[in-house]
């Protein structure tokens, strides 16, 4: 065990409830003043971040899990020190660099070659440090052809790209990442997983949000667990997200009641696996998804749409049910499919409710990852979603001659 | 896809340590820090210059159009129809030596002011001393400041002007209208990331002290006795300063440019101490 690179006691971020993303209008001060005496002095705070003790020693990759909200990206920002804390301490001994958004520094007036060196000047480079690994940083983005066109004429993807090519070329000694390695399509993201794996082995420290389970299997030895801000668990990245994914599985039931609509969706999983995942080494044939929900009202003719998409927003199947008639309580909808064809990957599920008035929409989390032992690493974009079996034949002229006939 | 291998750490060096607290009572001197992050300020003043002339389709003149047309008209209506004195110099010389400072003074407060909103979201994403925007902002405004230079010297070549020993203390001159715009800018900058309506008063501000200050007039107008009081306003200091060092007439306008250093220095520590206590909160509220 080497000496801690960041060590952190007691941390906690208070924000006031209300006051956090927004600024004031004089206006709004000058009334509070003059109301002020007539109202009681109640402040109402939020802890977005409380008692988070811990300690990263050099070189380890530790994931950060959650919810939304659970206080991930505030103790990042912490870290980074783009907010300040409200109580605790940090410690951190090297040069941190943050990435809690790809194209943090863009400028869309500029061209690509300027905002390399704005952006890469934004995150903490040096410019000889940029001047040295520019041609790195290009040939990594894959955009050299337009390196003097104004960033503003550049497809999303490109931009993406770009950024994190500048993004992959920092060297700081800590680096802490926010979810940022969720865009773009499959194949760069496993680039980018190889360049933050290339790294970690040279002594460097990383922290790093994901929603993605697989990603931090793949990436972390270590895992923190955050809930509502304050410290869930901490150990082993196996261990913590297998039991992280197994409380994903269970719907909260008060938390279904309290959301608004009249029918709402809990979580979803695999009845055979009870995750949200499939080994295809360990896994083939019939399966059935299940989803659960919680309908408040009498629902006389309610239609039900699910759809799977790709982790690039492609529909790859949908399925319509309707007529269905729905009492209030706990519900659950179970899908079974023959099989599911589909290669290694990220997909995910849609929900889509019509109640008889209007529609209810549910992105379903967390995302169906399809993973397989054997070739985890040499999936490309050209391999595709579907995984069918074929069986191909080489015929030569005579054969087909013959068939011909 | 593997690049040229990283560095290794050496990990027995550790020269530095970063601790993380709570902000404290008082504000920390950003000095050391700023000098840590000097490349992002010139990287900043790059790009704001660089985005200024590429969305304008003339670009650099209209450094020199504004106060060239300015001039024209303080010419015309104060000059040669309501005769104001002007300490022996040509009219144009005489108010384009003090628009000078004061276009300088106006574009750095404009462009000071905005600065913390426009880089929200750099502000939130990535750590930076936060003062480096408003820094990058007065030093950017001083391109403007050197284009509308030249056609000043265009001026006095076609007076046939001959600069006296006064020119040596210029560069006093220059520091002090920096330091008033840097001062005056920080205040601006920190109030509006809290209040946005300061955005709206700004230019009402500028108009405001622009008349309190000896740009149409000169300040011999002001009795004697009472012209170092004068040198409160800052700017007063800083465009006889001006006058009187690059045109070498009139008497050196010393009690009252002393005035002005005094109030400058008050004003830039207030404003960085007021700037570096709204840079802990800014991230939560812009």
């Amino acid at each position: 065990m080497s000496t801690p690179v960041i060590r952190v006691e007691n941390l906690g971020k208070r924000y006031r409830v209300g006051q956090r993303e927004r600024y004031f209008a004089l206006r709004d001060v000058i009334s509070r003043v003059f109301t002020a005496p007539f109202r009681r002095q109640k402040r109402d705070y939020l802890w977005a971040l409380s008692d988070v003790s811990f300690d990263v020693s050099q070189g380890s990759v530790v994931g950060l899990i959650g919810r939304n909200g659970s206080g991930k990206t505030t103790l990042l920002k912490l870290l980074s020190r783009i907010t300040r804390p409200t109580a605790g301490f940090a410690e951190i001994h090297g040069r941190v660099g943050s990435l809690l958004e790809v194209g943090t520094g863009f400028h869309p007036e500029l061209t690509g070659r300027e905002n390399i060196y704005l952006s890469g000047a934004v995150l903490g480079m040096k410019k000889s440090e940029i001047n040295r690994r520019f041609d790195e940083i290009v040939a990594f983005s894959e955009v050299e052809r337009f390196l003097d066109t104004a960033l503003k004429h550049f497809s999303t993807g490109m931009q993406m790209r770009l950024a994190f090519a500048v993004a992959a070329h920092l060297e700081p000694e800590i680096l802490l990442v926010d979810e940022v390695l969720a865009v773009g399509d499959l194949d760069f993201q496993k680039k980018c997983l190889g360049k933050m794996k290339e790294v970690s082995s040279s002594g460097r420290t990383i922290l790093f949000v994901s929603h993605q389970m697989n990603q931090i299997r793949r990436l972390c030895k270590r895992a923190i667990w955050l809930d509502g801000g304050s410290m869930q668990q901490d150990g082993s990245a196996k261990e913590i997200v297998n039991a992280y994914e197994a409380k994903a599985l269970k719907t909260n039931r008060e938390e279904l009641e309290r959301m608004p609509g009249s029918i709402t969706f809990g979580s979803w999983y695999i009845r055979e696996s009870r995750s949200n995942r499939l080994d295809l080494e360990t896994q083939s044939g019939r399966l059935t998804v299940r989803f659960e929900a919680f309908a408040k009202q009498d629902i006389r003719k309610g239609m039900l749409v699910i759809i799977l998409r790709s982790s690039e927003n492609v529909v790859l199947w949908s399925g319509m049910y309707a007529d269905l008639q729905i009492r209030p309580g706990p519900w659950k909808f179970d899908l079974a499919f023959e099989s599911l064809p589909l290669n290694p990957g990220i997909y995910s599920w849609e929900t889509r409710f019509y109640d008889g008035h209007a529609w209810l929409e549910h992105l379903q989390s967390p995302e169906l990852s399809i993973v397989s032992e054997t070739d985890a690493d040499i999936f490309s974009y050209l391999k595709g979603s579907l995984n069918l079996a074929v069986d191909f034949d080489l015929l030569d002229q005579t054969d087909c001659e013959v068939e011909r006939l | 896809m593997s690049t040229g291998a990283l560095p290794e750490i050496n990990s027995t060096s550790k020269p530095f340590v970063l601790r993380i607290t709570p902000p404290s009572g008082w504000c920390e001197a950003p000095f050391k820090e700023l000098w840590a992050y000097r490349e992002l300020l010139y990287f900043i003043v790059w790009r704001d210059i660089k985005i200024r002339y590429k969305q304008t389709a003339i670009g650099a003149a209209w450094a020199i159009i504004q106060p060239f047309l300015t001039m024209l008209v303080f010419t015309l209506f104060f000059g040669k129809l309501a005769h104001v004195p002007s300490e022996g110099m040509p009219y144009p010389i005489f108010y384009y030596s003090a628009l000078l400072p004061w276009m300088y003074f106006a574009t750095s407060l404009q462009n000071a002011t905005n600065t913390i909103v426009e880089n929200q979201r750099v502000i939130t994403k990535v750590y930076f001393p936060r003062i480096a925007l408003p820094l990058a902002a007065v030093f950017g405004s001083l391109v403007d400041f050197g284009i509308s230079f030249l056609m000043f010297i265009a001026l006095v070549l076609y007076y046939g002007i001959r600069p006296a020993s006064s020119i040596f203390l210029f560069p006093v001159f220059l520091l002090l209208a920096l330091g008033t715009s840097l001062g005056v800018g920080l205040w601006l900058s920190a109030l509006n990331a809290i209040y946005r309506d300061v955005r709206y008063v700004v230019p009402f501000l500028v108009q405001f002290w622009m008349f309190a200050s000896p740009v149409a007039y000169p300040s011999s107008l002001v009795p004697e006795k009472w012209r170092w009081l004068y040198g409160i306003n800052p700017m007063a200091g800083v465009i006889e300063g001006f006058r009187w060092s690059l045109v070498g007439r009139g008497d050196p306008p010393g009690r009252m440019v002393f005035v002005s250093a005094v109030v400058v220095v008050l004003i830039l520590a207030g404003g960085i101490a007021f700037f570096q206590r709204m840079e802990t909160t800014v991230a939560d509220v812009v």
